[in-house]
């Protein structure tokens, strides 16, 4: 089909605000990188830079000096890891148990499932509970109470819905119980659907902040989320001096490297993630 | 509930009779109970968790009827009624609460919620699918993000000492602007970083839904004469219309749930008369003060807003010839 001039015109339009777009969404990232690699001699003398001349690791290496940082993102690299586990092997198992028709009580206990994803008590009582327990200062108090989400355990039920009954019962004439059948069988086919999830959890657990401030008061165990926002807030207030946790002031460009620090994980994951958007994109757009 | 409580009675009944006997439904299903066995077990930890930490706090909203005190417990705290919620709505910060609120809720309606729809369009429209998939990457990570991440990208951005915007006013020899500490631009800020985070990948659904307009009537459309702008405007986007309908009346029924952690990263003193809203507050006023019994009234009340309004908004999705959400 020929193409008129008004459909070039639109498309030159079209590719540049996409552009632009991207740019947008891309600069203040490309930023935050350039002034962390910026000598902060370099840094201080320029009105303002948007690429360094002078490129530098000062920032870097003084934060991965300080002991708090470093033990903090030991923290969260802890708590990624065992939740994540424990998540996935928590929903995977209630999922599959529920994908089961021949389960008696799969409705009741589907339904039940659902009203915790639509009434939620609130802050309170979920924080009672977790005092009562005596989970406070615990990195466990970080875990448990978002061990799985009703959200996560339906659409893992639904992915476990397509595998055919056949798969089991063939399970259970070479003498494997729903157990065994599970671990051996249903597990390794799907992996590449845990991964997925386990991918979704994983961020969830690095960007623990909320949970970490409400739970945590001792600075030690301090996931980043929650030492990258006190680094950050003192930019704010930095003739009150610096808190307890870092030995030094940090200038602009620490902050900044701190930022790219806690963000590199997410990059990482980030191409392994892209993969598997369409399965979990739904759910997560409507629930904004 | 019927299911789950024959199970004990037929333990009686079943010993002292031969399971063939027991022919009856009740038989069958205890047959079936104890055949699925290791799937319950399976389920186990998983409702374990569900109970411990989905509904004994959906039970703990008592405390929102007693004068709650953690050394007494749920067991022995006197109960008052309606008090701490009649204390809550007359208070004249419950007002304040509602505005900012609906304040913040509205301003992602008008302006965030439209940009997903415009960018899928235009997404849809490119015809390199490298370049398509190039922008897609780059919009949908910043989803990834925490919002500590944003809201320091935030400050690094705005910040009135060394933030990149007043450095750049500064060479110009402009006054600096006081952006974050700005009450009448804090709503403002708050849309362009949710913008900024969740429009990208916003547009998934979207494309979802454009990726199955049927092709012919492009062509249609195309041979009556139609631009690629008239393509847009009236083939993709009146079929993508009911996704757009559902998704905006269950947008409205999420209207109290504003972001929690993204306001509470961006609160401060300056301008706390228009960040303040029913999660932070409960926040505030509960964890920080230990008013536990008045702060879990306050956000039963949002709750229950909150869950009214979602089912609505189900049961008008659903009249849409849609899916909704359960």
């Amino acid at each position: 089909m020929k193409k008129t001039l008004s459909d070039r015109i639109f498309d030159v339009f079209n590719v540049l605000l996409l552009g632009l777009i991207a740019v947008l969404t891309l600069f203040p990232l490309y930023y935050v990188f350039v002034v962390s690699f910026t000598d902060p001699v370099e840094y201080l003398k320029s009105s303002f830079i948007l690429f360094p001349h002078r490129w530098s690791l000062a920032s870097y290496s003084y934060l991965l000096a300080t002991k708090a940082f470093v033990h903090s993102l030991g923290n969260s690299a802890f708590l990624t890891i065992v939740g994540t586990a424990c998540s996935l092997v928590v929903t995977a198992a209630l999922a599959y148990a529920l994908s089961r028709k021949r389960l008696p009580g799969r409705r009741l206990l589907l339904l039940l499932i659902l009203i915790t994803i639509l009434f939620s008590p609130g802050i309170i009582p979920n924080y009672l509970i977790v005092r009562n327990l005596h989970l406070i200062n615990s990195v466990w108090a970080l875990i448990l109470p978002v061990l799985a989400s009703g959200w996560n355990v339906i659409l893992m039920k639904n992915f476990f819905d397509g595998i055919p009954v056949e798969l089991e019962e063939s399970a259970a004439i070479d003498g494997c119980n729903d157990i065994t059948t599970f671990i051996r069988i249903i597990l390794p086919l799907s992996l590449p659907s845990l991964a997925a999830f386990g991918l979704f959890y994983a961020v969830g657990y690095w960007n623990t902040f909320f949970n970490a401030l409400l739970y945590l008061t001792d600075s030690a165990k301090w996931p980043i989320q929650v030492l990258l926002q006190n680094i950050l807030l003192n930019s704010q207030n930095s003739e009150l001096g610096m808190s307890a946790y870092v030995e030094a002031p940090p200038s602009e460009t620490l902050k900044m490297a701190a930022v790219i620090v806690a963000t590199i994980p997410i990059l990482i994951v980030y191409p392994f993630l892209q993969k598997h958007f369409a399965k979990g994109a739904m759910v997560g757009s409507v629930k904004g | 509930m019927e299911q789950l409580q024959t199970p004990p009675t037929l333990v009686a009944k079943g010993a002292g009779q031969a399971p063939t006997a027991a022919r009856g439904r009740l038989g069958r299903l205890w047959k079936d109970v104890v055949k699925s066995k290791y799937l319950y077990l399976l389920a186990l930890p998983g409702i374990i968790f569900f109970l411990i930490f989905k509904y004994i706090p959906m039970f703990g909203v008592v405390v929102a009827f007693q004068n709650y005190s953690p050394i007494r417990g749920i067991a022995n705290s006197p109960w008052v009624g309606f008090q701490h919620f009649e204390r809550f709505f007359s208070n004249p910060d419950f007002l304040i609460l509602f505005r900012n609120t609906m304040g913040i809720s509205l301003m992602n309606l008008v302006f965030f919620f439209p940009l997903p729809i415009v960018v899928s369009l235009f997404l849809n429209e490119l015809r390199s699918e490298k370049y398509k998939k190039t922008i897609q990457t780059i919009v949908y990570m910043p989803h990834f993000m925490s919002w500590v991440i944003i809201s320091g990208l935030t400050f690094l951005m705005f910040a009135t000492g060394e933030g990149l915007f007043n450095k750049i006013l500064a060479t110009f020899g402009a006054d600096k602007v006081d952006v974050l500490s700005n009450p009448h631009l804090f709503w403002i800020m708050l849309t362009i970083q949710s913008v900024w985070k969740e429009a990208g990948w916003g547009t998934i659904i979207f494309l979802a839904a454009i990726a199955s307009v049927d092709p012919q009537l492009y062509e249609a459309a195309r041979m009556d004469g139609a631009g690629r702008f008239r393509q847009m405007w009236h083939v993709t986007l009146p079929a993508i219309r009911s996704t757009i309908v559902v998704l905006l009346i269950l947008r409205l029924g999420h209207i109290m749930d504003v972001g929690f952690e993204q306001i509470l990263l961006m609160y401060n003193g300056a301008v706390s008369s228009v960040a303040e809203v029913f999660d932070t507050y409960v926040y505030r006023v509960g964890v920080q003060q230990a008013q536990f019994s008045y702060s879990t009234a306050a956000g039963l009340f949002k709750s229950i807003i909150g869950l009214v309004l979602v089912i609505v908004a189900n049961k008008l999705a659903k009249k849409f010839g849609e899916e909704g959400v359960y």
